[in-house]
């Protein structure tokens, strides 16, 4: 580990050992994961508490239905054969969703009335007030990173260092999605650099998705909607917010499994080594070696 | 000569190992011990203090128009106290009830559901929000909570108001509580409700009498109340927590 230019004096896999990411960043980001999973696990046990989304001030409850008028809802019924399945509604479709939603095995086997799984809510067994408390417990660690975040991207010049594209980079936007699609990830030195669609994924997270996310779960606080009460017109009532803090969270997960891929493709050892310790291998690229 | 990319591999394998083992079968474990539960437990004295410090200026909570107001008020927890006593007022018309109001004050009082209508009536469309999620907007009538209490003239120490009513949830167990901080109790949409959408207050609503407070969640606002304590602290009074459902679980602060 000492010799970084070890390997390549070989004169096998020309490589080199590259300091990547520093410290600050690398802590911030398994922090964000942490309270992420946590966030998004704690916030389905939450959900599973009246597993039903709508849209407007209200969730319009009428004399009939449960659920009053809900955009979506998952449950369980009795179908005509006299077995009980879970649904899933969205509009006016339902979908058999047995064993996923609204009807699913809990740890010991025993079918359970539940929105979401055992094994997707935190914690595991049916306890809303258990799931707030880790909900806004990690929800502060969550803002409180994103707050040092922001501030560490702005002041050491990484925003405009690593984040922002050049007017260049925006320029050649289409070759890169190319490249992407045929899964020709940048070698060598550029592969020390966010690409030009990393860099727009990573800013539409973190100045789109993350604030959107947390905007939208304060409107749920109807003591927040009376210290701001533009959080309510900005995103057409309670309800409608609530729907959007779900459609965020799973935006989120969208994120994470395209993230996860490209972590994959593009060198899966090489991108966790270098998040977690800091360095990576990259190909030398003098000799234009490439794998 | 390689380095180590295994051994590092196989630590990231464990570290991603440990997280999925702890989300599936750790939180259960720590949520159930009490020193866990007391580190999450300081998210509540947090977003207290952050939303006392943001609602300094004491904001009202948003009011609706009737357009707004749903046809069915959804009734969550009791729908109808089930004890001989309330059947007993509720054949009357709640003419023998009264709310007794007493503690910390220099003037306890006995107040009849008539005196109660006779104070300055106050009308506010608020919407109510269950902490399951789901939210629902109603015309409330009541007499503000602030009126009875300076007709009782709190003590120096007094520092909560206690709720307690006339319906046992859990099947004969505890009888329904809950408590509010001063601030909030005298916080002016805070009202003694006896009408919803201009009708009598119904049943399953918490007839004669409940309490509104739209800045918290639902349970807060308790159904069919019988008495009203002003007190120093609530720490000897039933599960000691301020409420029923904070003493199964739930945070005493309900802003959120």
């Amino acid at each position: 580990m000492a010799h970084p230019k070890a390997l390549s004096q070989s004169g096998q896999a020309a490589s080199d050992r590259v300091y990547r990411h520093n410290l600050a960043v690398r802590l911030m980001h398994w922090v964000n994961f942490v309270c992420l999973v946590i966030l998004l696990m704690s916030g389905l046990q939450i959900f599973n508490a009246h597993p039903a989304l709508y849209w407007g001030k209200s969730s319009h409850f009428t004399q009939s239905g449960f659920f009053g008028t809900p955009i979506l809802s998952m449950y369980a019924k009795t179908n005509p054969s006299g077995h009980v399945i879970g649904v899933t509604r969205i509009g006016s479709h339902t979908f058999n969703t047995t064993g996923w939603f609204g009807l699913s095995d809990n740890a010991h086997g025993v079918p359970q009335y539940r929105a979401f799984p055992h094994w997707a809510t935190l914690p595991g067994p049916q306890w809303l007030a258990m799931g707030r408390h880790w909900h806004f417990f990690f929800a502060w660690i969550l803002v409180a990173n994103a707050f040092a975040y922001f501030l560490y991207s702005l002041f050491s010049g990484h925003l405009k260092r690593d984040l922002l594209p050049t007017t260049g980079e925006l320029r050649r936007l289409g070759h890169s999605l190319v490249q992407h699609l045929f899964l020709r990830f940048p070698k060598g030195n550029e592969a020390l650099q966010y690409n030009v669609l990393q860099k727009l994924a990573y800013l539409f997270v973190i100045f789109g998705l993350g604030p959107l996310i947390v905007l939208t779960g304060l409107t749920l606080s109807p003591y927040m909607d009376s210290v701001f009460p533009p959080l309510l017109r900005i995103f057409g009532g309670r309800q409608s917010a609530r729907t959007l803090h779900f459609i965020c969270a799973f935006s989120f997960v969208g994120f994470f499994i395209v993230h996860m891929l490209m972590v994959a493709l593009s060198g899966m050892v090489d991108n966790l080594r270098s998040i977690t310790t800091g360095y990576r291998r990259i190909a030398i690229t003098e000799n234009k070696q490439s794998k | 000569m390689t380095d180590k990319p295994v051994s590092r591999r196989n630590l990231l394998l464990y570290a991603a190992g440990g997280l999925g083992a702890f989300v599936l079968g750790g939180s259960r474990w720590l949520s159930s011990t009490q020193w866990f539960a007391q580190v999450l437990d300081s998210e509540e004295v947090l977003t207290r203090h952050a939303q006392r410090w943001l609602g300094a200026l004491q904001p009202n909570a948003p009011e609706y128009t009737k357009a707004d107001i749903d046809p069915v008020f959804r009734t969550n927890g009791t729908t109808h106290p089930d004890t001989p006593a309330y059947h007993k007022m509720a054949s009357h018309g709640f003419r023998d009830w009264r709310l007794v109001v007493n503690g910390l004050v220099e003037r306890p009082l006995k107040l009849s559901l008539r005196q109660i209508r006779q104070l300055p009536a106050q009308t506010q469309i608020t919407r109510h929000d269950c902490v399951e999620g789901w939210s629902c907007i109603g015309q409330w009538t009541g007499a503000r909570l602030s009126t009875v209490l300076e007709a009782a003239r709190p003590k120096a120490n007094a520092r909560y108001v206690m709720f307690f009513c006339a319906d046992r949830p859990g099947l004969g167990g505890q009888a329904y509580y809950e408590s509010l901080a001063m601030r909030e109790a005298y916080h002016p949409q805070t009202i003694l409700a006896y009408k919803l959408n201009g009708h009598t207050l119904p049943v399953p609503n918490g007839a004669p009498l409940r309490l509104r407070v739209p800045r918290q969640l639902g349970y807060k606002m308790a159904k069919y109340l019988m008495r009203i304590e002003v007190v120093e602290s609530f720490s000897k009074i039933a599960g000691g927590h301020g409420g029923y459902w904070e003493d199964r679980g739930y945070s005493w602060y309900a802003g959120i």
